[in-house]
């Protein structure tokens, strides 16, 4: 089976890895808002400091951030020249028609990239670092309160680690049939709509069956290994509360405390 | 028409945290109308180097010389489909690409990509229908209502039904009874005989010595032996370093102390004949 990123996590052993991905879920929410308490320069210094150091925990490639980024990149830049040229108020350095470059626009032009940038690289650190079943984990174990109201979180929690699981298997399904069809001549890439259009029958077909198949298949084997789902089940990956994860927690304390303390207020 | 690999090597996700190696520095020739037998232990690069027969996957280094076409790493998409009209690849459990509403549709797919008429395509459907050992009456019928086997056959049809002139087969009778195992290895011989190329790939060592007159040995991404079977199977120490079996005649052969043979045995007919003669005296 070929090796597939599902979202983006890369395999790696450093600080970051090591963390609770309930903690790493919670540190990721948390400094998103945190970033919210800036609004000074020294703040916003102190938020990229911390970023820019959790980027540095994860010992991986600058450049994998960087493609975390790209994408944003213009949608970004754009909603930083919006702040530039529209924010009226403090000295205005230049004007031209509605158009103001003001230093407060200055000011909220590089915080809004700054903020931008810093929520992508965070959220980077978290999904690179985390593997996506992990990820589910964290979220059944976010979810868990909801059970007081009946809610079926462990169900909800199986129908996201099995569509994780399956992503690859559906992908090297789908490339192995469209394999098959290229072979037999049938061409994906080239004529209009309708004929690619058209073309996806002998791919969808075929895919919709062996997916169905696979499902009953995962349920009988299920079954018959006796998966009640309810009560009782134990886990095989137990997140634990470790020392690395004291380090994220004393990590957010002293953020929190600096952004506090320095902020305008 | 003949195939020929100059220095191929494939590399998967170049660039990337993924990258890994699929083929290296693999060299060779293979004659027309042969039949070959590609064999290696799993994640060898049989699979990978199968799919350079059509250029499904395209060489990251080397060239490739096949069916008069050349392909190196810049071949574009857009020059492949006449080679794919004449180099045709069958998958492991190719039942799983299926999709038309009647079985002779299915069949006279292949064809009708490859520029057959309408009516051509559905007369071909028909023969290969029955060439493939299924009655003819099936071939209204919905693929999805035929058993695991009827369908190997029916997607084996589909391909062989445009007749391309080099046909690629990986574990074509995996999963099935040694009787249509049988028959459907016969069918290969045949279309060999008939003038085209056929290349096996296979853990079945006796379908090895029984049918192929080549051997590709792959090991991690390299070729590390091209020779005829009685070649490849002859020192039965080098094949247990490779993690290769015996074919079952020269296993049993080996057991028999008491023998001798001229010859190492491969296949059932050379070990009779072997025995034979010791019992003659």
């Amino acid at each position: 089976m070929s090796k597939i990123l599902i979202g983006r996590y890369i395999a790696g052993d450093s600080l970051v890895y090591r963390m609770d991905p309930r903690g790493k879920l919670l540190a990721t929410i948390a400094f998103i808002l945190l970033i919210f308490l800036a609004n000074n320069p020294i703040t916003y210094l102190i938020v990229t400091f911390f970023s820019l150091l959790a980027v540095l925990a994860t010992g991986l490639k600058p450049k994998i951030f960087w493609d975390g980024v790209k994408p944003m990149i213009w949608l970004i830049m754009f909603t930083s020249l919006l702040q530039l040229f529209f924010t009226v108020g403090g000295q205005v350095y230049w004007q031209w028609g509605i158009f103001v470059v003001s230093s407060y626009g200055i000011t909220n032009a590089i915080f809004i990239f700054i903020r931008f940038t810093v929520i992508i690289l965070i959220s980077t650190v978290m999904t690179v670092t985390t593997m996506p079943l992990e990820i589910a984990d964290a979220i059944e174990w976010l979810l868990l309160p909801l059970k007081l109201f009946r809610v079926p979180v462990d169900k909800i929690a199986l129908v996201m680690s099995i569509a994780l699981r399956f992503v690859p298997t559906l992908f090297d399904e789908t490339l192995k049939i469209m394999n098959a069809q290229r072979s037999r001549g049938a061409d994906f890439n080239n004529g209009g709509l309708v004929t690619r259009a058209k073309a996806i029958t002998p791919l969808l077909v075929p895919l919709f069956i062996s997916s169905l198949e696979t499902a009953i298949d995962l349920s009988t084997a299920m079954e018959s290994r006796g998966y009640r789902g309810d009560q009782g089940r134990t886990k095989f990956r137990i997140l634990k509360w470790s020392k690395f994860d004291l380090i994220n927690l004393v990590y957010f304390i002293l953020l929190t405390a600096l952004l506090i303390i320095f902020r305008t207020h | 028409m003949s195939i020929k690999f100059e220095k191929v090597g494939y590399t998967y996700s170049p660039d990337s945290p993924l990258e890994k190696l699929g083929l290296q520095d693999v060299s060779f020739e293979l004659q027309d109308g042969s039949f070959t037998a590609i064999v290696g232990h799993t994640g060898s690069g049989k699979s990978t180097l199968m799919q350079h027969f059509n250029a499904l996957l395209k060489p990251t280094v080397g060239q490739i010389e096949i069916a008069d076409t050349l392909i190196t790493p810049e071949t574009t998409n857009k020059q492949l489909k006449n080679l794919r009209r004449h180099v045709s690849l069958v998958f492991q459990f190719p039942e799983a690409q299926l999709f038309e509403n009647t079985v002779l549709d299915d069949i006279a797919f292949g064809p009708k990509n490859f520029g057959y008429s309408e009516e051509k395509a559905k007369e071909s459907a028909q023969f290969w229908l029955t060439r493939v050992g299924l009655p003819s009456e099936i071939g209204e019928r919905s693929p999805f209502e035929l058993s695991g086997g009827q369908m190997r056959r029916v997607a084996i049809a589909g391909v062989m039904a445009y007749e391309p002139d080099i046909l690629c087969l990986d574990e074509p009778a995996a999963g099935l009874d040694p009787r249509a195992r049988q028959q459907m290895m016969n069918l290969f011989v045949d279309y060999q005989k008939e003038g085209h190329t056929v290349i096996l790939v296979t853990h079945n060592m006796d379908d090895v010595v029984n049918y192929a007159d080549d051997v590709l040995v792959m090991e991690n991404g390299r070729l590390i032996k091209h020779d005829s079977p009685a070649e490849v199977f002859q020192n039965p120490e080098w094949l247990r370093q490779h993690y290769l079996e015996e074919p079952k005649a020269s296993l049993f052969a080996s057991q028999l102390h008491n023998f001798s043979f001229t010859k190492q045995p491969l296949t059932k007919s050379d070990l009779i004949k072997e025995l034979e003669q010791n019992i003659k005296g």
